[in-house]
């Protein structure tokens, strides 16, 4: 383990990471151009209009989300969207009555699959505990005000659980077709800090 | 076990609401390190995430300066990595010094032809 005293330290984590893919690449343990290749699909192919695509499909389409709510990754698959930390994922609802919103309070836990790699406040120390503890202030301060009728869940990701929140379909939408639908969802929406507009 | 990641290609806005994936090079690479030690079966991305949850905890019991999560996976990486002999941690660090002694206007690409045979002893 790393010794905690030393971090103060420790070299610069570009150096660092540049000796360690050195070393590992020099083990035969990993190759530059895999690695280049998990970076651009990472930056390129996976990514909020993923889960976009499935919040639409949910809103257009009944069975299809009683079976997402049902089993959040087997729906999800079905989309074509899997891949690593995709394998536990559940989805909640948002209504007139309840508000959910995802926090993962020990790291980043995050379903990449359908969201991509969670943006900087995700993985933030202040967004961690403070929306455990003030969850309706912190949305506030992140702009979405909540009536004082609506009850906010709040979910803690972890290895057992990658959550999405199915954001509640705007009214004055009723015309779009479901592509239509996917390009109004927004990542912020599907981690539960904001709600889907109409455009 | 290879990531399902072959999926529909670029599409559609919003993708990153304006944000980049990883602000620096080194981070894009120090994730891919971590995807391709998993893919290769040396550790779990469950085991690896108690290494990262212990690197988040010793930062946020002692923080110092501004909270980088990058550098957070970066020493969990490193941490994983020892444990599971696949590369010590002084290894890092001797090879590391090295680089970061070289001289200003050097390249830090990741070209993997520098020459640091001195500085650990692995085979």
């Amino acid at each position: 383990m790393a010794d905690p005293t030393k971090n103060k330290d420790r070299l610069p984590p570009e150096v660092r990471a540049e000796a360690l893919e050195s070393l590992l690449a020099e083990r035969g343990l990993i190759k530059s151009e895999v690695l280049d290749g998990f970076i651009n699909r990472m930056v390129n192919d996976v990514g909020p209009m993923n889960g976009a695509k499935v919040v639409a499909k949910a809103w257009v389409d009944e069975d299809y989300r009683a079976q997402l709510l049902a089993d959040g990754t087997g729906a999800i698959k079905e989309m074509g969207f899997a891949g690593p930390q995709g394998e536990h994922i559940v989805v909640v609802e948002n209504s007139d009555a309840v508000h959910n919103v995802v926090v993962c309070t020990l790291c980043s836990c995050y379903p990449w699959p359908v969201l991509g790699l969670p943006p900087e406040w995700y993985k933030d120390p202040a967004y961690r505990s403070r929306m455990v503890r003030e969850p309706r202030t912190l949305l506030g301060e992140m702009g979405l005000d909540l009536d004082d009728g609506v009850e906010v869940r709040v979910w803690d990701s972890s290895a057992e659980n990658r959550y999405l929140v199915l954001p509640q379909r705007p009214e004055g939408t009723e015309s779009l077709a479901e592509d239509e639908l996917a390009a109004l969802v927004t990542r912020d929406a599907m981690v539960g800090v904001a709600k889907v507009s109409a455009g | 076990m290879a990531p399902d990641l072959d999926i529909e290609g670029p599409a559609a806005p919003p993708r990153l609401n304006g944000e980049l994936v990883f602000d620096a090079p080194w981070e894009g690479r120090s994730f891919a390190m971590a995807m391709a030690l998993v893919e290769g079966g040396h550790f779990t991305w469950d085991d690896f995430r108690d290494h990262l949850i212990a690197a988040v905890q010793r930062w946020e019991s002692d923080p110092v300066g501004e909270y980088r999560y990058y550098e957070r996976w970066q020493e969990a990486l490193e941490s994983i990595v020892e444990e599971r002999a696949i590369a010590s941690e002084s290894e890092v660090d001797a090879l590391a010094a090295a680089y970061q002694a070289r001289p200003p206007g050097h390249d830090h690409g990741h070209d993997h032809d520098h020459d640091h045979d001195d500085h650990h002893h692995h085979h």
